[in-house]
């Protein structure tokens, strides 16, 4: 299972009503790589990212995450999958070290306390938010949220990192952050995908590029490489 | 072998979702304080006769607990989906029935404590003596309480999401609690010297069968409503 | 495969179009037993001893519980069989049958007040089966607003299949309460606690009743196959046809 691809998708197509969020995408990518997805707003990334985290099941198509079957064995892919979308998913009326907590106990619910606010103390160091653990997260700058679920991340020590925009209302220190969980993430043979606009900051840790438009994934260095023709049935 | 990890699971959803309501402390007020206000309301509406309102008791401070308990469901997944919590919880390891178990426990919780308050308040403002009839009443609290959260937090999950989710709560949930009311309120009036023969074994038995058929149906149909 | 859902076009067995022809047909039926179960309960039957020909309400009112039972049958069958199988046409079956069994609901309360107002005396009484009837009504407008409000085509299906199924076991539940909540009612309305050519006429019309809602009932996923077909060819359009193939 280990020699499995992280991600392998074949034709898969998401729909939201009567909108094709994702239109076919065929994609494979391997343990050790950090893919930087491209793609103007609405262009399906935020779908593509739902669905690798077992979020969403596919409309049409098959995959494996890690080598389990999305869909049928989506309960054996969360455990190895950590997202951090849009929103930074925190409670506001509980403080960042009890929202660490609760994730925690959620992902390890047989750890004892001390093992596990030590690796909550361990987590906030990183990523420089000690000093206000212990206030609630509504109080938070958003930039401080993201922080928070950055460390959230982190903790869960996935082997599939999903990153939707991780970039956003992040400064200079926020951006390196980010880049050094990818780094690490990386080396320590998990696969990342980031999801952004921001090209430059991405391409420092990115491995590949892909590009998503209306649907579809293109290689974004050799140009238009239709997967339409993964949709069952388009070409039979 | 997966039990005790989703049992504890369970716990810390419920933990969670008290710590939340015991920090905002203000939606725990303002349930109680509706619910005294509905009191006062059916009081006025029912007239100043005692023993009138002795009579009616039972019904209204079901109809109270109903109507502000009500407002608790949506809030406990308003919570989640305020800053993209509720897609966080869904990717965690475990059975997502251990959302619903917890959020359950904490509703049941939260109105057990809302109706602590409440039947004393009614106890004064009706003029009821329970006597030896206090142990039952409790009972029958307990046992309605646990079959009216099942159905609330249930429904919820679906009501919380839509846009109509005010209206539509209590459409799709008062009249599942048929049963559960009429019960309640005869075991409760019986219990309360109203009604000194009434079957009270009957309908106790009914809302426990009530409890556990419908606390199976809706742990089996979660997945079915909580997923996307 | 993964398990994801089947959204392949529900007319796999024939289009709908093709049944049109047939259903026509089954509409005729209905109506000419329809006409006949009335002239046999009107002409045929004699008044009753004490409610005289009022007694003749029954003929419809009877009929139409039963078969909004069955329709509410339906929707519970096909709803669990949807959830099984997750086949778009189960949802679209327990749909149909669920406005069908709602719309004769409707008719049997209204029947039942019109009967129980000269009867009875009152247009409403808490009886145990009118009551029932009644908290079945208002389900199902539940389970018709919730699909009302849902636009998602799989949440709405799975969503309605779960409250069809708690709806339709709340029933006997709701009605052994109110039962014993009230434990005066009538005898039961069924053919054999009454008078033969009562029973004949009651038969006649239960057998038009249900042929009229299995009418309806179809007619009703005919029309909501076809919107689904469509929605499916758009659909496919919309996957393929915008990028010029």
């Amino acid at each position: 299972m280990d020699t499995a691809d992280a991600i392998n998708l074949t034709g898969v197509a998401r729909r939201f009503g009567r909108r094709w969020a994702l239109r076919g995408i065929t994609m494979r990518a391997s343990a050790g790589e950090s893919l930087m997805l491209l793609g103007r707003n609405g262009s399906g990334k935020t779908t593509l990212l739902r669905v690798l985290s077992t979020s969403l099941a596919p409309t049409r198509g098959a995959g494996t995450v890690l080598g389990h079957a999305l869909g049928r064995s989506a309960d054996r892919i969360r455990p190895l999958v950590a997202w951090l979308g849009h929103d930074p998913g925190l409670y506001g009326d509980l403080t960042g070290v009890e929202n660490l907590r609760f994730s925690e106990r959620m992902r390890r619910p047989i750890d004892g306390s001390a093992t596990r606010d030590g690796r909550i103390a361990g987590a906030l160091e990183r990523v420089d938010l000690a000093a206000a653990g212990d206030e609630r997260t509504r109080g938070y700058s958003a930039g401080m949220k993201r922080r928070l679920a950055l460390a959230r991340v982190l903790l869960a020590e996935p082997r599939l990192l999903l990153l939707d925009e991780p970039y956003a209302s992040f400064d200079e220190s926020g951006i390196q952050l980010v880049n050094e969980v990818v780094r690490a993430m990386r080396e320590a043979g998990g696969c990342v995908v980031v999801a952004t606009h921001d090209r430059e900051r991405s391409a420092e840790v990115a491995t590949r590029a892909l590009r998503l438009e209306d649907g579809l994934l293109y290689d974004d260095e050799l140009g238009a490489v239709s997967s339409r023709s993964a949709v069952p049935g388009v070409y039979a | 072998m997966t039990l005790a990890p989703d049992l504890r699971r369970v716990l810390t959803i419920a933990g969670k979702d008290l710590a939340i309501e015991r920090r905002a402390k203000a939606n725990f007020n303002a349930v109680v304080f509706l619910a005294a206000t509905m009191l006062l309301l059916f009081g006025f509406a029912l007239g100043p006769d005692a023993a009138a309102l002795r009579a009616a008791a039972a019904g209204v401070l079901w109809l109270t607990v109903l109507f502000s308990g009500s407002l608790a469901f949506n809030r406990s997944y308003q919570t989640e989906l305020e800053e993209g919590a509720l897609e966080t919880l869904l990717l965690y390891p475990g059975s997502r029935k251990s959302i619903f178990a917890g959020k359950l426990l904490a509703n049941l919780v939260f109105i057990l404590m809302v109706e602590a308050i409440l039947v004393p308040m009614a106890a004064v403002l009706y003029g009821l003596s329970f006597g030896d009839g206090l142990g039952g009443v409790a009972l029958a609290l307990v046992l309605g309480t646990i079959g009216f959260v099942t159905m609330g937090t249930f429904y919820a999950a679906m009501a919380s999401r839509l846009r109509a989710r005010e209206v539509l709560l209590p459409l799709l949930l008062f009249p599942m609690l048929v049963p559960l009311l009429v019960a309640a309120v005869e075991v409760t009036a019986a219990f309360m010297g109203q009604s000194p023969f009434a079957p009270t074994g009957r309908w106790l038995t009914l809302m426990a069968a009530y409890d556990v058929v419908f606390l199976l149906a809706t742990m089996g149909a979660y997945d079915f409503v909580i997923d996307d | 495969m993964t398990e994801a859902t089947d959204t392949r076009p529900v007319a796999t067995r024939g289009a709908p179009q093709a049944q049109s022809g047939r259903l026509a047909l089954w509409g005729v039926v209905v109506l000419l037993a329809l006409i006949a179960a009335q002239v046999y309960g009107l002409l045929e039957s004699p008044p009753d001893r004490d409610m005289g020909h009022l007694q003749k309400i029954m003929y419809v009112h009877v009929p139409s519980a039963w078969s909004a039972f069955v329709a509410f049958l339906v929707v519970f069958v096909a709803s669990i069989a949807y959830l099984w199988t997750g086949r778009a046409r189960h949802d679209l079956i327990a749909a149909s049958a669920a406005e069908v069994g709602a719309l004769l609901t409707a008719l049997t309360l209204a029947l039942g007040s019109i009967w129980g107002r000269p009867t009875w005396g009152v247009w409403w009484t808490w009886d145990p089966r009118l009551t029932s009837t009644a908290v079945l009504l208002v389900v199902f407008v539940g389970y018709l607003a919730l699909r009302a409000f849902t636009d998602d085509f799989e949440r709405r299906a799975r969503w309605s299949a779960v409250v069809g199924i708690l709806g339709f076991l709340n029933v006997p539940v709701v009605y052994l309460s109110v039962r014993w909540w009230r434990t005066i009612h009538q005898v039961q309305s069924a053919p054999s606690t009454v008078d033969t050519t009562f029973a004949w006429g009651l038969r006649v019309n239960a057998v038009a009743f249900l042929l009229l809602m299995i009418y309806f009932v179809r007619e009703r996923y005919r029309v909501a196959s076809m919107e689904h077909l469509l929605e499916a060819t758009i659909e496919e359009r919309e996957l393929r046809g915008s990028h010029g193939v």
